[in-house]
Order: structure tokens, then sequence, then C-alpha cells
């Protein structure tokens, strides 16, 4: 039998379903893993308790043949939702030990289908950062290794070299799904944040169309750009979880009241006759020959599957990033006024009570969350909001109608590289210029600003043997058609082989 | 445009974020390196665009307006730092 921590969701529903193992085998299975991997800091907090009784009850379902979408399925949480009597610190220190009192939808939905919760997922400050190095729990480390790299587990279990990042921000989703340390986890994409560390990871991510999956109880970064989505390791994994994520909910306001689609139906629907869209504007300046050569691959790939592709544009591609360093700073800095030190988390007492704002929120915030507040307080101002704000908002406008002009003509979905690059290593970006880091999700952050959903998958390897992604752009609320050519392109890739256990 | 140092300050203080003399420097580059990174959107012609107000065309839901939640002050004062009788306290505000 294949180990129980490398089966994929679908194969362990299958295993459970025959009875082949038990619910509680496999969530202990994950859990001897997860402890085993501590040196990767992917998990901030273990629930093993929680994982095993969550588990008896999906064995005691399974007995009497009740079983749920999702029924005994280990899963990781980022820790930017809030789960009910556990700690959720979204990175940060300013949460303090804050517990909530309530459940996220996404989770309660996660749990109402039958899965299991391993523990608590690392991640960046407030999801702000693409490499998980912003964490005030530390970085995450990649499972991944340049080949011939000196990284390795040390005597003291602690990691030696210089390793590399997972991305981010839902760092530490991505490298618990590539170590095997749950069969899936959720994520959250602002600018990139499941696509970009998908890429990295060789794993796949989903960010839906916004307004798809409910953002109540889950800590808010940018409201208009937020959405939840999973990391998994095949295409079929996401078509399954995602359905059990989304849906209605009256909690939310801008949630969707559409019906949720059998996604993993959509899986095995090919792309014959579909129309895919390569947009010209995505071939930048000094864009690596590999990426190139990947783009062009995967654009043969779904040629060959029976796809029509067709050059497009999309010519406020470049204006996406500098737009979108406007509107999310902006809206976090609203977001994040609620961190004062009164009603929950870290309190640094002062003189006054303005005194005692201050220097709460200079000790509880990190570097990047505080220099995000600070040029969206900025781009706010008295003065400033027309010439930055509202024309960045406008620009948006225009980024969205490039996309609408191209599903206009029939396109069904576009397919880019995911990221400029693959993994790089630990302090090797954005020390001196912060761009540089916000570079990363150059190809990721126009579909943010439209609201539209992005799929990352998993095509190949670099020349340094680190894994690299495609993604595909559907029109809104079509992630079906994603699922369906994701997984053109994962058959037609074959399954990246995931790093052995070299942290154990 | 490009902030100096007062403006930093200035800025701090409207986030509520205390800034220490050492942290003011670096705070002003970093900013000066975002603000020079966005100043090529003023390239873009946006004569006569709608500012976006909501990405997903959507009428906002409503509901019957009653009360649907709540009646457990122990809960929602649980996390608090200090609390008294299910107040949240602070320092003195007013004199």
């Amino acid at each position: 039998m294949t180990e129980l921590t490398h089966l994929t969701i679908s194969e362990a529903r299958d295993g459970l379903k025959a009875k082949t193992f038990s619910a509680a085998e496999l969530a202990q299975a994950h859990i001897a893993a997860v402890e085993k991997a501590r040196a990767l800091n992917a998990y901030v907090l273990e629930t093993p308790e929680k994982a095993l009784a969550q588990a008896k009850a999906s064995d005691e379902k399974i007995a009497k043949g009740e079983a749920r979408p999702l029924e005994g399925i280990p899963l990781g949480i980022k820790d930017l939702f809030c789960t009910e009597g556990v700690v959720s610190t979204a990175g940060s220190r300013i949460l303090g030990n804050f517990t909530p009192p309530y459940e996220s939808t996404v989770t309660q939905n996660l749990w109402n289908d039958g899965a299991v919760m391993l523990g608590k997922l690392n991640m960046d400050e407030f999801a702000m950062g693409s490499s998980n190095e912003t964490s005030a729990f530390g970085p995450v480390v990649s499972p991944w290794r340049r080949e011939g790299s000196n990284v390795s587990a040390g005597a003291s279990g602690q990691i030696e070299g210089t390793h590399l990042v997972p991305g981010g921000s839902s760092g530490g989703s991505a490298a618990a799904v590539a170590a095997h340390l749950c069969l899936g986890a959720t994520a959250t994409d602002t600018g990139g944040s499941i696509r970009q560390p998908a890429a990295f990871t060789g794993t796949v991510g989903i960010k839906p169309t916004y307004g798809r999956v409910s953002r109540w109880g889950t800590v808010a970064f940018a409201s208009s750009l937020d959405q939840a989505g999973p990391i998994t390791r095949t295409v079929r994994d996401a078509a399954i979880m995602l359905r059990s994520m989304a849906g209605p909910d009256a909690k939310d306001t801008t949630c969707v009241d559409l019906p949720v689609p059998d996604f993993e139906a959509a899986v095995t629907r090919g792309v014959k006759g579909l129309k895919i869209g390569i947009p010209k504007e995505y071939r930048v300046d000094g864009m690596s020959p590999e990426i190139e050569a990947l783009w062009r691959q995967g654009t043969e790939w779904l040629r060959a599957a029976g796809a029509e592709i067709v050059e497009v544009s999309l010519p406020h591609t470049k204006y996406a990033l500098p737009a979108y360093y406007i509107v999310a700073p902006a809206e976090a800095s609203s977001n994040l006024a609620r961190y004062d030190g009164v009603r929950y988390g870290l309190r640094e007492n002062g003189r006054d009570i303005v005194d005692l704002y201050e220097k709460t929120r200079a000790a509880g915030f990190g570097r990047e969350v505080k220099r995000r507040i600070m040029i969206g307080t900025y781009v706010l101002s008295a003065g400033y909001y027309d010439a930055y704000y509202v024309r960045a908002q406008k620009i948006r406008t225009l980024i969205k109608r490039d996309f609408e002009e191209v599903y206009a003509q029939g396109v069904h979905a576009i397919l880019t590289p995911a990221t400029p690059s693959a993994a790089f290593g630990i302090g090797e970006k954005g020390s001196g210029d912060p761009v540089e880091m916000y570079l990363n999700d150059i190809f990721t952050v126009t579909v943010n600003m439209a609201g539209l959903p992005g799929i990352a998958v998993p095509a190949g390897l670099d020349s340094q043997g680190l894994p690299l992604g495609l993604q595909l752009i559907g029109r809104a609320f079509d992630e079906e058609t994603l699922f369906a050519a994701g997984q053109v392109i994962e058959d037609a890739a074959g399954r990246i082989a995931l790093p052995q256990p070299w942290w154990a | 445009m490009s902030v100096d140092e007062k403006t930093v300050r200035r800025i701090a203080h409207l986030a509520r974020i205390a800034v220490t003399d050492e942290e003011v420097p670096h705070l002003q580059g970093e900013l000066n390196a975002i603000l020079s990174f966005v100043e090529q959107l003023n390239e873009v012609n946006v004569d006569g665009v709608e500012p976006m107000t909501s990405v997903t065309p959507m009428t906002m839901k409503k509901r019957q307006d009653g009360v649907t939640d709540g009646g457990y002050p122990d809960k929602i004062i649980r996390n608090a730092p200090a609390t008294e009788d299910n107040f949240f306290l602070v320092p003195k505000v007013v004199e």
C-alpha cells in the first residue's frame, strides 16, 4: 500500500470508502509526518487532538454509510482563517493569543463536509508578502532544494544552508502540501498568494472568482481583492476542495447567491473546441528563456488536446501591479485600523489613548505591514486621494475592460506563466527595495484586479530542478473551464515528483 | 511625488504607528521607492473612465431588519486585554 500521506484527496476518499484504512489511521499518519517536519516551520500550531476527534467521528459516519464529500480528509488551515477555540494569528504578533469564539464560513463548510483539521499554517504577516519571510513566526523552509545545494537538516533539528522560500503569502500551505504534511490546504489570494506559492512548490492552487467563496471570518487584508481557495497536489483535488469551500453566505454581502457547480465533473471535460488566448503583453522584457519555453510548451499541449490558440491583447497589463500597490494598501490601512490594543490582541500601555494605539501598533506590526499601512494612509489622505487612489480605481476599470473585450471575442480562457522565475533563496529579494519582491506578482495580480478566477498548475522543472507553473485565467464564475484545461496540462506535463523528506 | 521626513512622521501619526528617529530615513526610502514605482500610472489616459466601485456587478443583498445575532457579551470581551463589567477598558479619554 502507498504511504497514507502520499495519497491524493480522491485516492484517500476511495480508500476510506473501501475501508482499506480508517480516518483515524490517515490522521495519525499525517500527525506523525507533521511532527517530523517541524524544521520546515510550515505549521504554526498543530492540533492533533482535534484531528483525532474529528477522524473518530468520520469513521463512525463511514461505518454508517453516511460519508460526506470530504469525510476523514486531513487538511491544513492557513492561519488567516478564524477557527473557534483555536488561536488564530494571521502571522502577526499584534493578534497575541486571539482565540476566536466563532468559526470562519470556509472552515465551517469544510467541517460540515467531514474534513479533519491538522493545524494552522504559517503565512506572511496579514498575507502581505511573496516569500513567507514577513511572518512573525519566522520563515517557512521550502521542501524543494536546488540540485547540488547544501541545504540539509542539521543534527540539532535546524535547517542548515541557504534554503529556498516556498513563496507567499500562503507559504505554509504550499510547503505543507508539497511536503506531504496534509492532503490539501486552505489558502487566500489578494495579489497572487495562492498561485505564486503553488507554482514555487509544484502544487496546484486556484483563486476562484471574487464572490465565489465567503470572506466571513477570514482576517481581511484588501477586501475588494481577497479570495480564498485551495492548494492541493492535483487539479482534481483542487476541484473537490473548492466545491466544499465555496457557496452562498448570508454573512458576507459580497458572496454571490450562485449554486456551486460540480467542479470535479468538469475535470475530465477536456479543451476540444475551446478558444485559449495568449496575451502578448505577458511577454515581458528580460523574461527567462526557460519560462518562455514552458509557456510555449503549455500552448502546444492545449493545441494538441484540441483547443484553438489565439493571440490576444490586454493592453493595461503593465499598470496592474502599480495600481495594486495603491488599492491594496489603501484597503489594508482601513482594515487594519481595528488592531488598536483595545478589544483583542496585543496591548502596549501608553500615557493616553493615542499613545496606547501608537505603541501597540509599533510593537505589534512587522516592517512590511507598517510600510503598507503607511502607503495606504498616504494615498487616502487629503490632497492625494484623487491623484493616487481614484486614478488607480479608474485604471482598475480599464484592466477589467481589457479582459471583457478578450472574452467578448469568444476566448474561453487565457494561458500565461504563473511567475517570472522559479523559487528564490531566503534573504535574496527585497531587502533594499520592496518593489523587487512585489514584481513576483506581475502575472497574477491582474486577475485579482479584475475579480476573475485563476489557477496555477505545475508544468515542468527548470535547469536547477525547481518546479515552474503555468496560469490559466477564466471568465467570471467559470472555474470549470480552468479545471478542464488545468487537467490537460497536468496530464501532458505528468505529475511532478515532489521532494523526498530530507528534513525528517 | 516623493515624501520628506516630516511627511513620513505625519503619515505615521495618521496611521497611529509610533516611529523612532532611526526608522524614519529607512521608511522614507522605502515609501519613496513605492511611490516612484506607481508614478508610471500617470502615463495612462483615464479621461471619462469611471473608477471601479465593485469588481463583480451585483446588487447589494438585503435582509429583514431584525436582530439575528448577539446577547453574549462574555464572548465579545473574552479576548480583550483589559475589561470591567463587560466593558473594554482604555486610559482616561475625557478630563
